[in-house]
């Protein structure tokens, strides 16, 4: 049982990684334009920088 | 309030230097660095590449984003560019796009919103997932110190989660309270709390039973509903208000010699405002050049255009058809009578808040009940056991999470989103989060003629009946005009050679045949005798002759009405044109039931008087003599063509020009009506079987979990049930 202290606090730290990272992408407006998104990986003449984001 | 006090201070103001119409286009150019356009036609990845590939090719312009679910771009430039420039750009590559007035965009205040339910449902998922880990040890036996440690983690997770996560619930509790109701967030507050505090109680004291899981899926489910009911009211406000910022109003205000194109917000008191034919007025005003005629039908919904000429009274939306005029501005902006229109029906619409939704009623019915379930098995056992508070209240808690409204909080926010996102696809638009449910109970529908059930395109009854050698004549001298009415006949006609032919703005044109002179016009001015319907006049060798005419038919009309008669609905007909050209059309599309010649306030009190024998009314209108009836009607509809006020009128608005989308929206809405009561029986059924366990003190967190889960799961994809209707 004292694996446990070990695979408890993993567990959850890579939940709030999860988390994290979902509350920065949500923070980034990652999320506002779904439909835009599944169509821009299409495109070939996409530069290189991330595109300017949306206010 | 706003308005007198811009009053006041205009009065109050005598020192203010007025800028040159010339100096505030300057100002606008200035400023203007971000640009909206709205791109109809937008789709796939190419039209992504295609669109920002040329405007960044573009001198001037520093970035651009293709918003691909919006069907927007936005172009940040520099500050000389304007969207004017940038619609050329945007044809050359095979897009239509049109100017958004950023203005009217206000989705930033729904976006907070959204974002921070979208950040606590984040929250809940996360913290769900973390404790129904720990919780599935414990329901598999887990003991003694094994379980007090993880009822204690789960603890630590839940607590926070709690806090944050229900805050929307506790607030809105906390206001319901206040005014002395027992809204639907008070027994869930009541739940979060009671079994959060119960389970740390039950923890410190080593017991078998922690609802901590319990709380934060109750948390979960419960944003997701109001995340849910949320989205689909924001798309509707997004869509609707790109409607609005669609139409940037702009003026040709005239600054001595020199034209000056300037927003309808810029126009000032006393500019002189030049309106081409064919174009709208932008302002009310007093005509003191030109002659011409107006159409004046969004206003009064007659058909027959009006002689107008210096001294003439124009307000804002009406038509100048034939000369160009040039008008002194009485009242611009918020003081014009169209937005005067519009705060008008702001008020009525508040009225329409006030429907009580199946949500409500339910919600009504249920609180008190699950209130007192709860206390009555805790004072029930408390009875039983002699005084065992923490029994008791273990019980009554249970009592709460079991009947949570899980379910009933994902009853109907889930239907409405399926059902408003099939009608979008379908052209239609909700504007109003209680529409769907009115348009379920709707039996008798109200249409508008002129503009909502016709075109508004005018088309010649009758020519074969004119002798043969006037036809080429009537066609020369229809070619001379813009008037839609020569329009019309020039499409259908044939020509020959006339001298002298010239258009006398408000009054028709001439020329001469053979040195007779010959008149296309009004049937004063041609000497003839006016009839009832539209029409217009010719005189040729001393006699008269009347071309009547009558409207296209909307696309999609009489598929419209007879699929709503499918359905059990009654149609009516109630127009403001002439007696003879409503009689005729209803005749033509088959309405029985028609009123002619109704003013506005006829028109509302129609629909009143209909809504006060107990019909549910359905108003279908775009003008501005139908708002009245759209703001009283029970439920109200109008085409994307109709005028702002009418738009802002009406809880749906019919993006396409066909007419048959009305008939699904009906048969949809009442789909989706029954979808939200079964619903609500689903979740009662879960109840059913599950209260009488909690009152028996043996629901364990496992029950209550599992009857959570799944009775959100099934009302769910029950809502995603609605079917297209097939005639």
């Amino acid at each position: 049982m004292a694996i446990l202290t070990i695979l408890i606090p993993v567990s959850l730290f890579l939940g709030a990684v999860g988390l994290v990272a979902f509350l920065w992408a949500m923070r980034t407006h990652q999320f506002d334009d779904l439909q835009g998104d599944a169509h821009r990986i299409l495109l070939t003449d996409y530069d290189e920088k991330p595109a300017p984001k949306e206010k | 309030m706003a308005l007198t006090d811009d009053h006041v201070q205009l009065a109050a103001c005598p020192a203010c230097v007025v800028v040159s119409p010339s100096d505030r286009v300057a100002a606008i150019r200035a400023q203007a660095a971000r640009i909206m356009l709205s791109l109809p036609g937008a789709e796939g990845a190419g039209a992504i590449s295609a669109v920002e590939g040329a405007l960044r090719a573009f001198p001037g312009v520093r970035s651009a984003r293709v918003n691909l679910s919006l069907r927007r771009v936005t172009v940040e430039a520099e500050p000389h560019l304007v969207a004017a420039d940038l619609i050329p750009v945007l044809a050359a590559v095979g897009q239509e796009a049109h100017e958004l007035d950023p203005g009217l965009l206000s989705s930033t205040e729904t976006d907070r919103q959204g974002r921070a339910l979208l950040m606590r449902i984040g929250v809940a998922f996360f913290s769900m997932m973390n404790i129904m880990l720990l919780s599935v040890a414990v329901w598999s036996g887990a003991e003694d110190a094994t379980r007090d440690l993880f009822h204690f983690i789960s603890g630590v997770i839940a607590l926070p989660t709690v806090a944050f996560c229900g805050q929307p619930f506790f607030r809105s509790a906390w206001a319901s309270l206040r005014q002395g109701r027992l809204g639907m967030d008070v027994p869930i507050s009541l739940a979060l709390i009671l079994a959060s505090s119960i389970s740390v109680y039950e923890t410190l004291h080593s017991g078998e039973k922690a609802y901590f899981d319990a709380a934060v899926m109750l948390s979960f489910f419960l944003l997701l509903g109001r995340w849910l009911d949320h989205r689909s009211r924001a798309l509707a406000r997004s869509a609707a208000e790109e409607l609005a910022a669609l139409e940037v109003p702009r003026a040709i205000v005239l600054d001595g010699a020199k034209e000056v194109v300037l927003p309808i917000a810029e126009v000032a008191v006393g500019d002189l405002v030049l309106v081409r034919p064919g174009g709208r007025m932008p302002v009310d005003g007093v005509v003191t050049a030109g002659t011409s005629e107006i159409d004046r039908g969004l206003l009064t919904g007659e058909s027959l255009p009006v002689f107008a000429g210096p001294g003439t009274v124009v307000s804002a939306g009406e038509v100048n058809l034939t000369g160009p005029l040039t008008v002194q501005v009485t009242a611009a902006g918020r003081e014009s009578s169209l937005h005067r229109m519009a705060d008008l029906v702001a008020v009525a619409e508040s009225a329409k808040t006030r429907y009580t939704t199946l949500a409500d009623r339910a919600s009504r019915l249920y609180s008190p009940l699950v209130h007192l379930l709860s206390f009555s098995a805790f004072a029930f056992w408390m009875w039983k056991t002699g005084g065992d508070i923490r029994y008791a209240i273990n019980i009554s808690a249970a009592v709460l999470i079991i009947t949570c409204p899980c379910a009933l909080g994902l009853a109907v926010p889930a239907v409405i989103t399926a059902a408003s996102g099939k009608l979008f696809r379908k052209g239609v638009l909700i504007k109003n989060g209680t529409a769907l449910e009115r348009l379920a109970e709707v039996d008798t529908v109200v249409f508008d003629k002129t503009g909502t059930l016709t075109m508004g395109a005018p088309e010649p009854l009758g020519l074969e009946a004119l002798p043969a050698e006037a036809l080429p004549v009537l066609g020369a001298l229809a070619r001379a005009s813009a008037h839609p009415l020569a329009q019309a006949l020039a499409a259908r006609l044939p020509t020959t050679p006339l001298d002298d032919l010239r258009e006398v703005p408000g009054y028709g044109v001439e020329g001469r045949l053979n040195g007779a002179l010959v008149r296309l016009g009004r049937a004063e001015w041609v000497g003839a005798e006016a009839l009832a319907l539209t029409a217009t006049y010719l005189s040729l060798n001393g006699q008269t002759h009347a071309v009547a005419f009558t409207d296209h038919i909307r696309p999609g009309a009489e598929a419209a009405i007879a699929g709503l008669r499918a359905q059990g609905i009654a149609v009516r007909l109630v127009s403001g044109d002439t007696e003879a050209a409503v009689a005729a059309f209803a005749a033509r599309i088959g309405i029985a039931d028609w009123v002619a010649g109704a003013l506005p306030a006829e028109k509302a009190a129609l629909v009143q008087g209909l809504g006060a024998e107990g019909h549910k009314v359905l108003m279908v209108g775009d003008g501005l003599n139908d708002t009245g009836a759209l703001a009283a009607a029970h439920v109200s509809i109008s085409p994307a063509q109709a005028l702002d006020a009418a738009r802002v009128a009406s809880d749906i608005v019919l993006l396409g020009r066909d007419l048959s989308a009305i008939a699904d929206a009906v048969f949809i809405a009442r789909q989706a009506a029954r979808r939200m009561v079964q619903n609500f029986g689903i979740s009662a059924a879960y109840n059913v079987v599950a209260v009488p366990l909690a009152l028996v003190g043996a629901a364990t967190p496992l029950a209550a979990a599992l009857a959570m889960s799944l009775s959100s799961i099934s009302v769910s994809l029950n809502a995603l049930r609605l079917r297209p209707w097939r005639s």
